[in-house]
């Protein structure tokens, strides 16, 4: 009895939440013709029209590659500034502590919509308006206290003493760092890193506010999306949906931890 | 100098906090404060407030989340707790249920767009079993209500794995001890779940609660690609007032005002969260 139901649970939970990502992923390899043949559902044949001219001719390629290089850019700079912040969080005991942790919680809730008109005010004075680095430094700024959140709770997972026991054998306190900490915590720290990408990748309206012709993804999509019929659209949805379900399907196993997070 | 190396640690990330949040932030209330004749006043305040607009976006972010934020909290609850149970094959539907984390605002609106568009599956359903003869038109500013109900559906599909995340952490977080003392005593599951497992959930409801309703005055993305501003809703117009009128005193009016709103609920969310410590 006890299995019934969970297999009737879960069949409900998949009709949920996967019903809409296959319609989007069917109708966006689905002939125009077929799609707006009321009377089939499933289409007879596929194609891969859309979503070719979407990356070659229409230029959403472009686009790809701009996401691609903000969010790299982000996480690279998020993580220099962020890591060492962490480790000084959870490896000393200093005045101002809870302040700074205090800051970055207060940031990572902050709707970074918020400075994107003054950004874009800014950059124009700084000639930087429209370039791929405006909106990585803006992502950045969304990244970074993330970065520094999960940067510590991956840092208190490793035992002090192991950095001590290097200090012990002639190494600098940064060497042990470098040589044994940050090996010890990499399978962490790429988790996080690869949320930072998802989140940069994801991020619309400060890019679409901050760019004209070097739009990243969403912002190239939420600009056409309106002029394009349908099977255009849901191409579009599967250009952007693709590269983020594989990324979350790897690091899938620290999603509940990255959201228990919130908790502390 | 020793002791100067954990603020030298922590002083580059604060650097760039200051430069890139907390100077534009300053330059956002200025935008804000600033009149069209250049001084400082609060006309912009005056006019948005009082404008059609903004009552409008105000009240459909207010109804919106009113409607999605309770029901997502009851479906992440009854998710959460089904997964929490651990069946053979859980991690897999763990995945599936996050999925919507991974996607941008405008991909699941497009994903929603699937289903509810006039050639969508719904219509097309219909239609092949002659329940209509033309297609039911879920979009265009004469289908309000219908629009509504499909954002709704939509936001409801795309940020509920958000708050069955942060309930899956906080039930992990429960020693299973509790509960099997209590099933010891003869506890029947209705009250183990009333009795313990909600009241030590209460953190991580209150969290997930205070989070999701900072965040639903930000909804942007799925709206403005179903319906654009049919429905207008607070970031939409910001949105709107920057890149389509190219004002961008009031577009930080707008942003200013969503900030204010965001950081009452944040200091609540912080507060509470803070408050279980400081009783225990």
């Amino acid at each position: 009895m006890r299995k019934f139901y969970i297999i009737l649970f879960s069949i409900l939970i998949l009709a949920w939440f996967l019903t809409p990502i296959l319609l989007t992923f069917l109708y966006a390899v689905t002939p125009e013709s077929e799609y707006y043949n009321p009377d089939k559902i499933i289409p007879s044949s596929l194609t891969f029209k859309h979503i070719k001219d979407l990356l070659i001719i229409l230029g959403a390629w472009k686009s790809v590659i701009i996401s691609v290089q903000v969010a790299l850019i982000s996480i690279v700079l998020s993580f220099i500034l962020g890591i060492p912040a962490s480790y000084a969080i959870v490896r000393y005991a200093f005045k101002g502590k809870d302040s700074i942790r205090l800051l970055i919680l207060l940031t990572r809730t902050f709707p970074l919509m918020v400075v994107a008109v003054p950004l874009l005010t800014i950059y124009m004075r700084l000639n930087l308006n429209d370039t791929v680095i405006s909106v990585a430094l803006a992502h950045t700024s969304m990244v970074l206290p993330f970065m520094v959140l999960l940067g510590s709770s991956v840092i208190t997972t490793i035992p002090e003493t192991f950095e001590e026991a290097a200090m012990v054998d002639g190494l600098s306190r940064f060497q042990a760092v470098i040589r044994i900490t940050l090996p010890l915590a990499l399978p962490g720290l790429t988790a996080a890193s690869i949320i930072a990408f998802v989140m940069s990748w994801n991020e619309v309206f400060v890019s679409a506010i901050l760019t004209l012709t070097n739009r990243t993804l969403p912002a190239y999509v939420i600009n056409t999306a309106y002029a394009s019929t349908d099977v255009y659209k849901f191409a579009s949805g599967v250009i952007m949906a693709v590269p983020a379900m594989v990324f979350i399907f790897f690091v899938r196993k620290y999603l509940v931890v990255v959201w228990g997070l919130s908790l502390k | 100098m020793k002791r100067f190396i954990p603020y030298l640690l922590c002083l580059p990330a604060i650097i760039y906090l200051a430069i890139f949040i907390g100077y534009p932030l300053i330059q956002a209330f200025v935008l804000a404060f600033t009149s069209r004749s250049g001084g400082i006043s609060l006309e912009n305040f005056r006019y948005i407030l009082s404008s059609q607009g903004f009552k409008e976006a105000f009240l459909n972010t207010i109804i919106i989340s009113g409607i999605v934020i309770p029901l997502q909290i009851i479906l992440a609850l009854l998710l959460s707790l089904f997964i929490n149970s651990r069946f053979k094959g859980y991690t897999m539907l763990l995945y599936i249920i996050s999925i919507p984390l991974a996607l941008s605002e405008i991909t699941a609106g497009l994903m929603g767009y699937s289903i509810f568009s006039s050639m969508g599956f719904l219509n097309k359903l219909l239609l092949t079993m002659g329940v209509t003869d033309k297609p039911i038109y879920f979009f265009g500013y004469a289908y309000k209500f219908r629009e509504f109900i499909v954002i709704i559906l939509s936001e409801l599909w795309r940020s509920t794995s958000l708050v069955f995340v942060i309930l899956l952490a906080g039930l992990q977080a429960i020693d299973r001890e509790y509960t099997e003392a209590a099933e010891v005593d003869g506890a029947t599951p209705w009250q183990k779940f009333s009795k313990i497992t909600l009241p030590l959930l209460r953190p991580s409801l209150l969290s997930a609660l205070l989070l999701r309703t900072t965040f639903a005055f930000q909804i942007f993305g799925n709206i403005w690609i179903l319906v654009g501003r049919d429905i207008p809703v607070l970031a939409g117009e910001a949105y709107y007032w920057q890149t389509e009128i190219r004002n961008p005193n009031y577009a930080s009016t707008y942003a200013i005002i969503i900030a204010a709103i965001t950081i009452i609920f944040a200091f609540l969310y912080l507060r509470t969260l803070r408050s279980p410590h400081l009783e225990s």
